[in-house]
């Protein structure tokens, strides 16, 4: 076991590092965020220039060939930076669908464009009543000859608001949430009959509710089995869970490096509260709690791409709850440690607060994995 | 040792749970409990539906509206108000500068503004934290020099909750420039609208802007509205915060988010079931229930225990009430955004005159994300929780 990175990797890691700090210097946020869409159309062309926005695909596809530990330096570096731009939507979450469920064909089509920057993707499973279940789909897919007719309403839709491509879970067979009977379509933002309203989230992102009337797909316009593409979502969203764990390491060593920082420097009673050693404890055990996290996040990583389905699920279930807890504890103890600047938007330690806040409620919140965990059994024995 | 309430006590508790319900608008109340934004015309409403039955400082000298209650009344009157939701009386005015003014003041201010305090025709805000001293409070560098009849203010403020409605604000300023930190303190009334002053609004992570930045450049304030003696402005600060600490507990304020709690989690479905009938959120729920039961008969020992100490000395032991109080409200706050589950994530703005946009997901949704960000003041506001360990380690531990 090497927990080093190689060279290509450690160039990787240089340059994203590099190219978000000084992009994403905390003033410079604030610029992206005031940008129409919410974050900078610039940006994602230097991303593509980069070679970040084919990371994860094959080469023979279009792709650069990167692997679970490309992405993971890329979303660390990007929760540091609070990244904007719709990276994990497209390439992450859009991007995995793809890779996992696309045809030569569809691939062909779609990865050139998802790397150049032309082509932005959402994915839509989620509904009203389905909080954290992706098999609970009342949307409906019917055949009409070479076509699909989807309609419904999917929700919470992240960075639904600009995809150009939407892909969406619908039911083709069986009751709500049967397991079986879901297929996944890959629809046109601007196809008749689909309508958005995009609205921010908590954490300066941005989302979409959908609502699909009587829209057209070809036929040939699916991802996965239609009728059986519920396993084709699952292995893509705790492909996405190792990647928001690896963005929590991010933004967690920030919130850390942030209050040590703070420490150092604020003065009451004449010197640095960093010397009052109640609170060197408290810094202390938010650094355990970040390695802690830190830990189960290399282990999401390494079991992402692991084939039985059973095995990766415990593995990504158990980072979510390390990576909830550890987050909602150096987050609070991030705040508190600062006083009364930590609440405020003029100051960066809250935007990782609440950003820390919002990944334990995608995917399913520590709760909920911890009670997955503990039906299969646990982890070890 | 009785540990059972007297019939009086139970039909006070009843005629406060009848006022509270029944006379201050169900309008106001909803917004309180659905963690929605007070306009200044709802806690002014609510306040002054209190004064005119003689209900919004209780616990002043009677002759300035104050009742005799017993420890049990005041708990009671408490409780009641928050399990009603109903906006607790402007606490600047009515627990903090209103007590100081009756306590230290001279008798032309108790007269000018006692009563204006309680029926909050003045607003108050407070002007105690400035930039370089928030736990280090006696470190304040904001300046009063004498000049003739007045004084000259220079400095600023900050974190000042609500500046922006306030008629007034009371400062500590430095009048001894020379003496020991705590010994050249002063307290100031100072009005709002007095030439020099800036209000500065800070937005906070909630995306409120409940608190600001106060600039006082040459302000001129009379030397009439300097409280009690010239340097002795530190006593009365701590006379005041004494008092703010007990209030923070609120237990009734707990005991009504957790009946909502119950109340969203029946509504919420996983799959067929409600969230409530899971064993695990249950358990959650009932340990922090545990815990708030605990509090509220620790807090009911602290006050029984205040009639045995020296008038305005603040009980040490009020400290406990102020950490567990304010841990337990935010573990509400955390459990509210269990129940509503994804839809946390949804930012929604609620402006002045109402919600910007149609809800995403259920309408109880949008405050919860913010409820939990806005809460994490009340451990750093108020003297921060570790300040009060310090309170407590060094006052009842000795150590
Ligand atoms: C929402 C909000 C509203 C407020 N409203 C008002 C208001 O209306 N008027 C007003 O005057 N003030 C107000 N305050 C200010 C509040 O009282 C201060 O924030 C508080 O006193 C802490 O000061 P600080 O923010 O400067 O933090 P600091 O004092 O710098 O503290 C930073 C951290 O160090 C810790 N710390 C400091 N000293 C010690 C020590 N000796 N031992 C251990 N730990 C220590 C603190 O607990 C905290 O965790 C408000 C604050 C907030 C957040």
């Amino acid at each position: 076991m090497d927990f080093d990175l190689n060279d290509e990797q450690r160039l990787l890691k240089d340059s994203v590092d590099k190219l978000i700090a000084t992009e994403y210097e905390f003033e410079r946020r604030k610029r992206h965020a005031a940008e129409p869409d919410g974050w900078s159309r610039a940006l994602w062309a230097k991303y593509a220039d980069l070679g970040l926005l084919g990371l994860p695909f094959a080469e023979a596809d279009g792709g650069f060939g990167g692997g679970p530990v490309e992405t993971m330096i890329v979303l660390e570096s990007f929760g540091r930076g609070l990244v904007l731009e719709p990276y994990f939507a497209t390439v992450v979450l859009g991007g995995g669908l793809v890779r996992h469920g696309a045809s030569a064909a569809q691939r062909a089509a779609l990865v050139p464009r998802i790397a150049d920057g032309s082509r932005l993707l959402a994915f839509a499973w989620m509904e009203r009543q389905s909080r954290y279940n992706p098999a609970d789909v009342k949307a409906t897919a019917r055949r009409d000859g070479g076509s699909w007719i989807l309609n419904g309403e999917k929700s919470l839709v992240l960075h639904g608001d600009v995809a150009d491509t939407i892909l969406v879970t619908a039911r083709i067979s069986g009751d709500q949430r049967d397991r079986a009977g879901i297929g996944v379509f890959i629809v046109d933002a601007s196809a008749p009959g689909v309508q958005r309203r995009g609205y921010p989230t908590q954490d300066g992102l941005r989302s979409a509710e959908i609502t699909l009337a009587d829209v057209r797909v070809d036929a040939t316009d699916t991802l996965g089995e239609p009728g059986d593409a519920l396993a084709l979502v699952d292995r893509v969203t705790d492909e996405a869970i190792a990647g928001l764990c690896a963005e929590s390491i991010g933004v967690m060593a920030a919130m850390h490096e942030i209050t040590v920082e703070y420490l150092k420097t604020r003065q009451q009673f004449g010197r640095p509260i960093g010397d009052f050693q109640a609170l060197q404890h408290r810094a202390v055990d938010m650094f355990v709690a970040l390695e802690q996290a830190r830990s189960m996040a290399i282990f999401a990583t390494m079991m992402a791409g692991e084939a039985d389905p059973a095995e990766r699920r415990r593995a990504i279930a158990a980072a979510k709850v390390q990576i909830g807890r550890s987050g909602r504890k150096v987050g609070e103890e991030a705040i508190q440690l600062h006083g009364g600047i930590g609440m405020t938007m003029e100051y960066k330690v809250g935007h990782y607060f609440k950003r820390m806040t919002m990944i334990d409620r995608r995917f399913g919140d520590a709760d909920l994995h911890l009670a997955t965990l503990a039906r299969m059994g646990g982890l070890f024995g | 040792m009785d540990l059972s309430f007297t019939p009086e006590e139970r039909a006070f508790r009843d005629e406060a749970r009848r006022f509270f319900r029944t006379e201050i608008p169900q309008a106001i109340r909803d917004k309180v409990a659905e963690g929605r934004h007070l306009s200044r015309e709802d806690i002014v409403t609510s306040q002054r539906i209190m004064n005119a039955r003689g209900w919004a400082v209780p616990h002043w000298p009677r002759e300035w509206g104050g009742q005799d209650w017993s420890p049990i009344q005041t708990y009671f009157y408490q409780d009641e108000m928050q399990l009603a939701s109903v906006p607790s009386p402007l606490p600047f005015n009515v627990s903090m500068v209103g007590p100081v003014i009756a306590t230290f003041g001279n008798d032309a201010q108790k007269r000018a503004f006692l009563p204006q305090i309680a029926n909050l025709d003045i607003w108050f805000c407070q002007g105690f934290s400035e930039p370089g001293s928030g736990s280090d409070l006696a470190s304040l560098r904001t300046t009063a020099k004498r000049d003739g009849d007045h004084y000259v203010v220079n400095g600023q403020k900050t974190w000042t909750t609500l500046a922006q409605y306030a008629d007034w604000i009371f400062c500590l300023v430095r009048t001894d420039m020379a003496a020991k930190k705590q010994e050249g303190i002063s307290f100031l009334l100072i009005d709002m609208k007095s030439p020099g002053i800036t209000v500065r609004p800070i937005q906070t992570i909630d995306g409120g802007r409940e608190v600001n930045e106060v600039f006082l450049d040459e302000v001129r304030v009379p030397v009439a509205n300097l409280v009690g003696q010239e340097n002795k402005g530190w006593d009365y600060a701590k006379f005041l915060l004494g008092n703010e600490r007990t209030g923070i507990a609120r237990v009734g304020t707990s005991k009504e988010r957790i009946r909502r709690i119950k109340q969203l989690a029946a509504l919420e479905l996983v799959g067929d079931t409600p969230l409530i009938e899971d064993a695990h959120f249950r358990e959650k729920l009932a340990a922090v229930e545990v815990e708030l039961k605990a509090l509220e008969l620790t807090q009911l020992r602290v006050v029984a225990n205040e009639r045995k100490l020296a008038k305005g000395k603040p009980d040490p032991a009020s400290s406990i009430l102020k950490i567990k109080g304010s841990e337990i409200q935010q573990a509400t706050t955390e459990l509210l955004m269990d129940v509503v589950g994804p839809y946390v994530t949804a930012y929604r703005e609620e402006r002045e005159e109402g919600w910007n946009e149609p809800p995403v997901g259920p309408d109880y949704a949008a405050t919860a994300a913010p409820t939990y960000f806005n809460w994490r003041k009340i451990s750093i506001y108020g003297g921060s929780n570790e300040i009060q360990r310090n309170i407590i380690a060094k006052a009842i531990l000795g150590l």
